[in-house]
């Protein structure tokens, strides 16, 4: 108990550094929510333009089911996109204002920096998702909690997958630099194809169908599709999600450790910003 | 007790040497001054000494502390200040220093921020964006910054900077009066002679990665017959060893 406390505060301590920042940029905070709100727009006019083209009888039940799998879907991975962004933005922060010089010859361990920065990611992907889920509702009638307690499941997956994709991107921040810094906006988008966002996994090349299996985002999305479409739990496919994402987890960790201390012995924590 | 113990200790990148098997230590409460020339290994001694760089070989210990096994329990108990490394700008001076406070574990952070303000003269910058300063009122906070946590060690690469003649010596006089009040050891590299002659008891002289020698600056100057050091300094760095000047 008498190491967490201090742990504890350090955490914070960067937190609030992040949380003071964005109190006084009010472009940071409309950032946040800015592409979420964007997306549901857009899907949600586009889902509901086709909806009404075809909605009668039964074929009006599928085209609801298509909406809502659309909406979802774009809901759900901006959960992923906003929980990697909210990490790996929150590092380029310290770089940019030439800040990490003070904070890596503090007492903060680097597992209470990745700490500070989940957090931060937590915090990011709450705000700037909850306008787009208001507006999914307001706009398109769908509730994104109709799915129940296992839209927790779900959202908690896909945010431990935008964590671990974020510990490699924070790994090649620290192995080249601001030079990298345009993966943090555009990794996770290269996975989008092979996470099965709007489609089932068998819609994909049988070639291209192994990458979407190691990947826990294409197994949370055929449990999404199969809670909207039967309101049931795809247990089989949360286990894989879970299982892929502890296995990617410890890989991500192990390269942020590796990568950390070979940034230690070539210097680059002085030079990170160049 | 010596603050800092370096023995053996060398960095090196690729076929570049940049620190060469150096040993010496620090005594408590002394100033001890890191002098040298554009490349001569100051600011890699320094990152080292901070946990920042790995060393090649050698070995560092600092208030007891091994740095390659238990560095986190000595940052904890020193600081860090340097006009290169910068705070965030968009924060408050306030805000900056209570991330500090609350990294460094500072008890009563804001009433150890008065205390600060009170002695660097901060109170009306309080609440301005450290982006907003002057390069005196930067160096103030960045000061304020590294004596959030009382360290015990303080390290200052290069402290007054850019600054002018009137602020530096203001700054100068208030790291001494801080020194002689706290009992603090400090360790200094700066380019600035009459600044290092001025604080510093005891002065390490790097070239080439190597220290070249040590001294007061009293010995310094005696050794190498000149009336200042940055004659001393100008003949170390031309090679004028203090036999050839004898």
């Amino acid at each position: 108990m008498t190491a967490l406390r201090p742990a504890l505060r350090r955490v914070w301590g960067l937190m609030y550094r992040h949380i003071a920042l964005y109190r006084h940029s009010w472009p940071r905070l409309v950032e946040l929510a800015y592409w979420p709100t964007l997306q549901t727009l857009i899907w949600g006019f586009t889902a509901s333009f086709f909806a009404s083209r075809i909605g009668i009888g039964s074929v009006a039940n599928a085209s609801a089911t298509a909406l809502g799998v659309l909406l979802g879907g774009v809901l759900l991975w901006e959960v992923a996109l906003r929980s990697q962004m909210g990490m790996a933005i929150s590092f380029l922060e310290e770089i940019w204002s030439r800040n990490l010089g003070h904070v890596f010859v503090s007492p903060l361990r680097p597992s209470e920096l990745v700490a500070a920065l989940i957090g931060m990611s937590i915090i990011r992907m709450v705000v700037g998702l909850a306008p787009a889920v208001l507006l999914a509702w307001l706009l398109y009638a769908f509730n994104l909690f109709a799915l129940g307690p296992v839209l927790m499941l779900f959202v908690a997956n896909l945010m431990v997958m935008g964590w671990w994709v974020a510990l490699g991107v924070v790994s090649l921040l620290l192995r080249h630099g601001a030079g990298a810094e345009s993966l943090a906006w555009s990794v996770l988008f290269g996975l989008t194809p092979f996470s099965a966002v709007f489609y089932p996994i068998s819609a994909l090349p049988e070639a291209l169908r192994p990458i979407a299996l190691i990947l826990p985002s294409a197994h949370v999305f055929e449990g999404m599709r199969a809670a909207i479409a039967t309101g049931g739990i795809a247990w089989g496919e949360l286990g894989w999600a879970v299982g892929l994402n502890l296995v990617w987890l410890v890989l991500g960790a192990a390269l942020f450790t590796r990568q950390f201390r070979v940034a230690r012995e070539r210097g680059a924590l002085l030079s990170i910003g160049e | 007790m010596s603050v800092i113990e370096v023995s053996g200790l060398s960095k090196r990148y690729g076929q570049t040497l940049a620190v060469d098997d150096i040993s010496f230590d620090v005594p408590r409460g002394q100033t001890v001054g890191l002098l040298g020339g554009n490349g001569a290994g100051k600011t890699t001694t320094i990152a080292m000494l901070l946990g920042l760089l790995i060393p090649t070989s050698g070995r560092i210990s600092i208030l007891g502390h091994d740095m390659a096994r238990d560095r986190f329990s000595a940052l904890a108990r020193m600081n860090f200040s340097s006009p290169y490394v910068a705070l965030p700008h968009r924060l408050t001076v306030a805000e900056n220093l209570r991330v500090y406070g609350h990294l460094y574990d500072v008890p009563r952070i804001d009433r150890r921020i008065a205390e600060l303000a009170d002695e660097l003269d901060l109170h009306a910058l309080l609440g301005r964006p450290a982006g907003e300063l002057s390069a005196g009122q930067k160096t103030r906070v960045a000061l304020a910054k590294s004596l959030i946590n009382r360290p015990e060690l303080l390290l200052l690469d290069e402290p007054t900077a850019s600054l002018d003649p009137d602020t530096g010596d203001l700054v100068r006089g208030w790291l001494e009066r801080y020194r002689a009040e706290s009992g603090c050891t400090v360790l200094l590299a700066s380019h600035n002679m009459a600044e290092v002659e001025r604080l510093c008891s005891d002065i390490l002289v790097m070239k080439r990665g190597r220290i070249v020698d040590r001294g007061t600056p009293e010995e310094l100057l005696a050794r190498y017959r000149r009336d200042d050091l940055e004659e001393v300094f100008l003949d170390i760095a031309r090679d004028r060893t203090a036999e050839a000047v004898s």
